[in-house]
């Protein structure tokens, strides 16, 4: 088996692009991978890809070109993108091809995401009575977590606030305003204790990572960034998931707790290793609790560590350097992606004005969604 | 005034109601609501009273549909109460303000309206209050 690298990058700013649709901005995204590495795409072997919303993934060998390359489809809700880069990553390892390509991207109008009782197997009456909201989700998870470890109202704040300042110096990013703390705090509340301007909203945007063999990769001559370990799981029993209308008493973990011990294990690392942090953050709290369930710190550790700006650009643990779902939105098949693309771009050091200030040896992304699905991808230079 | 329940096998009629939820045969777990599959789940009534695990209110209208609840859309508590050796259930939290909602509060379940039909029969669906007895 053979170490698999990502040796080129591509993205479609995310937000909210009139003039494309989301194939369209899928094809962007993989035509600034091809020229990021000076390849045609005739030179690659294989395409994962995957698109939540916005149409199927393998139609874009319409545009890209008829070279009868294999080209798998995913679909992973939220870890669409983790998805693709796992088939990628498995299609290199196992020695079969030594160059291909990850592909997600997603278009979602203002206020998507209706989903249908049935969709989830849920009885009709569940949606009709108004407790089928993944906002009320986040929400009750938070709030029990915020109890249960001191966890205050301007912890979440501040997370919000890094995120909309990492977002304005990310041109990528969707919400490029900083926006104060009193204002994230002053914003409508949508379900207690969180506000509007604490939620990341659905989007659009386009990601394109090229993976290649070591044997390649030193061909190619350009940068090249090892995956050092990637995970994908689902839930463990007892997790606490979207759309639940019951727990189990008995209270398990999570997919993302599983998923980044798994990544962590194969990579021979630990949290401590680790220089630079992309986690999932839905909304505020998500960032705060997955700090804790990838194993960055103790539970109730956050509200310090964010009083102390030790997630911030110049911070001892810099998080969601890019602004993350918060500052840049969530297209769904290119969220994943995203948080790779960061990576890469910060142990490059090609970050400008939101490089880290920390030397940065090893990344780390954890996507996680719906309905309890976890990618964890963890980098090295 | 005829009522009606949300829908068949979600709570009882009785005084004070109960969740209808099932028993996994082979392995003693419990879930709710019923599932379809009786061969493989054993219809329980799980306990009515219990305490709230996490909760949240909702403030804005959520869409329609799903969701067929009175209008105009006044905001509404709910959460997870935990109900002692059965499982933690998702509920509409009522009769508490918001500011009173804390993780521990003692529950007990009622039946509350959750709309009129056309011809005036009212919906009921299950809620968690405060547990009057214990506050007093």
């Amino acid at each position: 088996m053979t170490d698999v690298f990502i040796v080129g990058i591509g993205i479609h700013p995310f937000g909210r692009t009139d003039s494309r649709s989301g194939l369209q901005q899928g094809e962007y995204a993989a035509r600034a991978a091809l020229a990021d590495t000076n390849l045609q795409w005739s030179d690659m072997q294989f395409a994962y890809g995957g698109s939540d919303a916005a149409g199927k993934a393998d139609t874009l060998v319409t545009q890209l070109g008829l070279t009868t390359l294999p080209f798998v489809n995913v679909l992973n809700g939220c870890a669409t993108g983790g998805a693709a880069l796992f088939g990628a990553y498995n299609a290199v390892r196992s020695g079969d091809f030594d160059l291909g390509i990850a592909i997600g991207f997603d278009k979602h109008p203002r206020g998507a995401f209706d989903p249908k009782p049935a969709d989830w197997g849920l009885p009709d009456w569940y949606g009709e009575s108004g407790l089928m909201l993944t906002t009320q989700f986040f929400a009750t998870k938070l709030r029990r977590y915020m109890d249960l470890h001191n966890i205050t109202p301007i912890t979440l704040a501040r997370v919000a606030e890094k995120a909309y300042h990492n977002g304005s110096l990310a041109p990528h990013a969707w919400r490029r305003t900083p926006v104060s703390i009193d204002a994230i705090l002053g914003a409508p509340m949508l379900n207690d204790p969180l506000t509007k301007l604490m939620f990341c909203s659905p989007a659009e945007g386009a990601v394109a990572l090229i993976v290649a063999s070591e044997k390649k990769a030193r061909q190619l001559g350009g940068p090249a960034i090892r995956i050092k370990a990637i995970s994908l799981r689902t839930r463990p029993q007892g997790s606490f998931e979207v759309f639940a209308p019951y727990l189990d008493l008995e209270r398990g973990g999570s997919a993302t707790t599983v998923a980044s011990r798994a990544a962590f294990e194969a990579a021979g690392l630990g949290p401590e290793d680790i220089d630079v942090v992309q986690l999932q953050d839905t909304e505020s709290g998500a960032e705060v609790m997955h700090m804790a369930e990838n194993g960055f710190c103790r539970d109730g550790d956050q509200e310090k560590w964010l009083a102390e700006g030790r997630t911030r650009l110049d911070g001892a643990l810099p998080i969601n350097t890019d602004g993350g779902c918060l500052a840049c939105g969530e297209p769904i098949g290119a969220s994943g992606l995203r948080q790779v693309h960061e990576n890469v771009v910060q142990l490059r050091g090609t970050g400008g004005a939101r490089q880290v200030a920390r030397k940065v040896r090893n990344a780390y992304s954890h996507v996680y969604g719906a309905p309890g699905v976890s990618a964890v991808v963890i980098l090295q230079c | 005034m005829a009522v009606r329940p949300i829908a068949p096998d979600v709570l009882t009629t009785g005084s004070p109601p109960r969740l209808i939820g099932g028993r996994h045969r082979a392995s003693g777990r419990m879930v709710f609501p019923l599932p379809q599959d009786r061969e493989s789940y054993e219809r329980v009534e799980l306990p009515s009273r219990g305490s709230l695990w996490s909760y949240t209110v909702q403030r804005f209208a959520p869409k329609s549909p799903p969701y067929r609840g009175a209008q105009p859309f006044q905001p509404f508590a709910l959460g997870y109460v935990e109900l002692p050796g059965a499982l933690i259930v998702e509920s509409r939290l009522t009769e508490v303000e918001f500011d009173e909602l804390r993780l521990g509060l003692s529950l007990e379940l009622t039946a509350t309206v959750l709309r009129h039909d056309e011809d005036g029969t009212a919906v009921l669906t299950y809620a968690f209050r405060p547990l009057r007895d214990a506050r007093a």
